[in-house]
């Protein structure tokens, strides 16, 4: 499977990605500038954590304007894969790919901590090798990751099962002390109506070798290959 | 005048410019610079010592780490947040200069009275001021401490190092060689901000301080990303000859400092500087300490690469002068020449030898006897009361505020004695720590430095780190005080002492004088930052206790005193007594065998016993985890309860051994020939000490823990 990792001026998070995906699943991977419209040969596009063009105006915001950015319903309208973490999500949600926005923490804080997230739907290519109720553990690093929606939105996201994680307790317990930034329905990740887009503010890229103490967020990139294997464009090496 | 005498002439407004910041203390290290000379620098793997931008060791395969400890404590007692964040700044082009990228950072933080106001306000604004600008940046800061006396309530303490890796061939330095290459200016463009920042940290403060905040510079965390990015791959394209940060003292510094270092000279225009305002005289232009900029020689002939690369970062990149045979420094503006000064003029500020003298009170307040105080009613409850102490509390409301993962290389965060990160590519791991506790320097300069040196580098033993090279800070007051210098001149001596014994090179670091305000000055601190390195990077531990039943061993000394302790300050509000002895061959033997210990994975927990003594350190052990783990520990008996929980000693080591092990791990002590003991084992809900048969402690986990982790946030969230 073919990646692409977006580098915006001020991303950070784009050779941890770029790592996990070449040393730890060994697929191919390339960086892609945010001057670049082209992605043809690409399967899926990570959008990383960082400031992308500093954050200035609004978090992402300048970014969703980016020529990269802008060819994106396009990649997606022919099948291609988006993933938006973090800083990546907040692109995402700017550039209208996905609804709802990201807001300052509700403590008025960054926050760099270990979450669980409960599963809530295992119908998307990126979490279909997962259980619904399942706990993933991996670490959010944010100061503006307090989802929102308008009420209909929230009955769309809910009704077509597009949330598909939920910042939970250890047990999987929806709590109050379990939602780090005062999300919305404890809202971590929701994905467009077609499944083909997600977007989290948590790190799966910080997640992925044991040898940082968890490695649950290889379950989305095992989903992800698992999904083309299925489909038949691909075999795992 | 001096410099009428080197100029053969009344120097122009410009020259005088030049001369009053690159003379000035924080520049020129006028006051330090005979005692600074004492401190042993080589080392066998030591790349770079003193004198560049940062130091740099070899760590082995290739591979070097570039680190550097700075202070940042006059711009944030004027304005914490910028203050603070333009430290960190500071600190990361320090070591991007090199061609390492940063990996992290760790601040050592201290702070006055938390009962005042104005101490949670500027601690609000230091740390979210560090978090904004290294989250931004995207370094993780991996570690740190905050520390708290009443001396530091007009001067707070931000000293911030960073620690980057780069190739052992890819080190640059900051010269300015070869007859006619091209001098680029690059980065964000010159302002009228930060001028006279230099000068400004080379003064004490008075009630007026908060007027001086135009000379407190402004960051700008996403134009240092660009920067670090534009800087690496121009440095990798093989056309940078030499580059210098714009630090303190801006343009004026890097133009003097680059040449002087070469044998050569500069020719520089200041019209063409980027600017963002318009006016500015060529005084303005020199002495700006706008951030996020960079001298830069190149390669003649090269000049395109180095424009493209900046331009693809959205960067400045513009040619402002070129290298000459010198010797002197020409500076032209708008056709004028403005100032035209042999660099070496510049480099060689007057060294000053000023009287020492002990401090007056000093005698009275090392006669005092800790022992003469009452010993505690209620020894859990002094327990509890020395947990909730904001010096050994908890600080995760600080950390939790600051990335501690960004380049997925931590494998042990903020929390335990020492951050651990891998080297990717390699087996090899980094041990990292900063320490220093300003009483024992204040009580005993010599043996307190000495102690912080010992500290830093344990703390990185206890992690399974092999220390490999000291950075030092070193916050003082005014030296033009004899009893200041007196402690300066100690205090170097102590780390001087510390590190031959151990075979540490300090290979950089940063003196802070004048942290003063209205005549009050800090206690004397200088903090210590090690860098060690583990053969194998997953061969590490943490402080905390893992399981049931695991034995409890107390490594090394047992001489241990009340005198400077945590336990005396917090029951008493004194300050006073004598330091335990430091027998720095037995501390070289303690941190080698826990080492050798963590090493071949014999211990589950291994943690220094620092402030807060015995009892402290196991409360750790028991609380510091993710689920507490209670302990029971029976104690030799001792003439007096409290200081055998609470005094403090250097060389102690709290290890937890799994029964299985137990042998192997006594083998392996008596072939260090340690002296050492079983002192107890984990388990239960409960901790436990007991003295001679009599129990001293018998605390509940979840109490301490409450103490503990609300100790400090209660102050400040």
């Amino acid at each position: 499977m073919n990646f692409g990792v977006a580098v915006f001026p001020g991303t950070w998070s784009d050779a941890d990605f770029c790592h996990v995906i070449a040393e730890v699943v060994h697929q191919p991977v390339r960086y892609v500038w945010h001057r670049e419209s082209d992605l043809r040969g690409l399967d899926c596009v990570i959008l990383p954590g960082g400031f992308a063009y500093g954050d200035y105006l609004r978090a992402g915001a300048v970014a969703a304007r980016s020529p990269l950015v802008r060819v994106l319903p396009e990649f997606v309208a022919e099948g291609g894969l988006v993933l938006g973490s973090c800083n990546g999500f907040q692109i995402l949600c700017e550039a209208g790919l996905l609804p709802g926005v990201l807001m300052r923490n509700e403590c008025l804080q960054y926050r760099c901590q270990t979450v669980h997230l409960r599963v809530e739907s295992a119908d998307t290519v990126f979490t279909r090798a997962l259980r619904e109720g399942q706990v993933l553990t991996m670490p959010i690093s944010h100061g503006e990751g307090k989802y929102h929606a308008d009420p209909r939105t929230l009955a769309r996201l809910q009704n077509g099962k597009q949330i598909v994680f939920r910042y939970a307790t250890a047990h999987g317990r929806l709590e109050p002390e379990a939602n780090p930034n005062g999300s919305l329905d404890a809202i971590a990740g929701v994905v467009n109506e077609a499944g083909t887009v997600l977007g989290m503010m948590p790190h799966p890229e910080r997640a992925a070798e044991m040898i940082l103490g968890g490695a649950d967020g290889l379950l989305i990139f095992h989903s992800l290959l698992g999904h083309l294997v299925e489909e038949g464009t691909f075999v795992q090496r | 005048m001096r410099i009428v005498e080197r100029l053969g002439r009344r120097p122009t407004y410009a020259e005088l410019g030049l001369f009053s910041a690159l003379w000035s203390e924080h520049c020129a290290y006028k006051h330090s610079r005979v005692f600074l000379r004492r401190l042993p620098q080589a080392g066998p793997a030591v790349l770079q010592g003193p004198g560049e931008n940062a130091g740099a060791i070899d760590i082995g395969d290739g591979w070097a780490v570039v680190f550097k400890i700075e202070s940042h404590n006059h711009p944030s007692f004027i304005e914490p947040f910028q203050g603070a964040a333009t430290g960190v700044g500071g600190i990361l082009r320090d070591i991007f200069t090199m061609g390492a990228r940063p990996i992290a950072l760790l601040d050592s933080l201290r702070f006055g009275d938390l009962a005042d106001p104005k101490t949670r306000r500027l601690i609000q604004g230091v740390v979210s001021g560090i978090s904004w600008y290294g989250n931004c940046f995207g370094c993780p800061t991996v570690g740190g401490e905050i520390a708290f006396a009443p001396e530091y309530t007009g001067n707070p303490l931000v000293n911030v190092m960073c620690v980057g890796l780069v190739r052992v061939d890819g080190i640059f330095r900051a010269r300015a060689e070869g007859l006619g290459n091209p001098v680029f200016y690059v980065g964000n463009k010159t302002g009228r901000d930060g001028i006279h920042g230099a000068t400004m940290a080379s003064a004490a403060f008075d009630e007026r301080a908060e007027e001086r905040r135009p000379t407190v510079q402004v960051g700008d965390p996403f134009t240092e990303k660009l920067l670090l990015e534009a800087c690496l791959e121009a440095m990798a394209s093989g056309a940078v000859v030499g580059i210098q940060d714009m630090g303190a003292a801006g343009l004026a510094c890097c133009t003097s400092e680059m040449p002087a270092r070469s044998d050569t000279g500069m020719e520089i225009d200041l019209a063409r500087v980027p600017r963002r305002e318009t006016g500015m005289s060529a005084y303005e232009i020199l002495l700006s300490e706008s951030q996020e900029r960079m001298l830069l020689v190149a390669e003649e002939g090269r000049e395109a690469e180095i424009r493209r690369i900046f331009a693809k970062w959205d960067l400045d990149a513009v040619q402002i002068g070129r290298v000459t045979a010198g010797p002197d420094l020409v500076v032209r503006l708008d056709g004028a020449e403005v100032a035209r000064v042999p660099v070496d003029a510049l480099s060689a500020a007057p060294v000053y030898e000023r009287p020492t003298a002990a401090p007056p009170w000093l005698a009275r307040q090392r006669a005092v006897d800790p022992l003469a105080f009452s010993e505690p009613a209620d020894a859990t409850e002094a327990l509890e009361a020395l947990l909730a102490s904001p010096t050994i509390a908890s600080k995760a409301w600080a950390f939790r505020q600051y990335d501690q993962q960004v380049g997925i290389n931590t494998l042990v965060a903020p929390g335990s004695d020492a951050a651990v990160l891998r080297v990717k590519g390699t087996r090899r791991g980094l041990a990292l720590a900063t320490d220093g506790n300003a009483r024992y320097v204040a009580l005993d300069p010599r043996r307190g430095a000495a102690m912080a040196v010992a500290e830093a580098a344990r703390n990185v033993s206890c992690a399974g780190g092999r220390p490999l090279g000291v950075t030092d800070c070193l916050n003082f007051g005014s030296p033009e005080r004899p009893e200041i210098l007196w402690q300066f001149a100690g205090a170097i001596e102590g780390i001087a002492d510390a590190c031959r014994a151990l075979e540490l090179p300090v290979v950089g670091g940063n003196v802070s004088f004048y942290n003063e305000t209205s005549g009050q000055a800090i206690l004397p601190t200088p903090v210590i930052g090690v860098v060690g390195v583990l053969d194998e990077a997953e061969r590490y531990a943490t402080q905390w206790f893992k399981g049931d039943g695991h034995r409890i061993a107390l490594l090394g000394g047992t001489a241990v005193s009340l005198g400077g302790s945590e336990y005396l300050w917090i029951r008493h509000g004194v300050l006073g007594g004598e330091l335990a002895p430091l027998d720095l061959e037995l501390e070289g033997r303690v941190q080698a065998a826990a080492r050798a210990a963590v090493q071949i994975g014999l211990v589950s927990a291994c943690h220094d016993c620092a402030e807060g003594g015995l009892a402290v350190a196991l409360a750790e052990g028991c609380i510091s985890g993710p689920s507490p783990i209670g302990c029971t520990v029976t104690l030799a008996e001792s003439r007096r309860a409290d200081l055998a929980l609470f005094g403090e000693g250097p060389s102690r080591i709290v290890v937890t051994v799994e029964t299985e092990r137990a042998s192997a791990f006594e083998a392996l002590m008596a072939e260090w020939s340690l002296p050492w003991c079983w002192i107890g084992q984990t388990g239960g809900a409960r901790m436990i000490i007991e003295m001679g048969g009599r129990p001293l402690v018998n605390a509940d986990l979840d109490r301490l823990r409450t103490a503990w982790r609300t100790g400090f946030e209660r102050h400040v969230g």
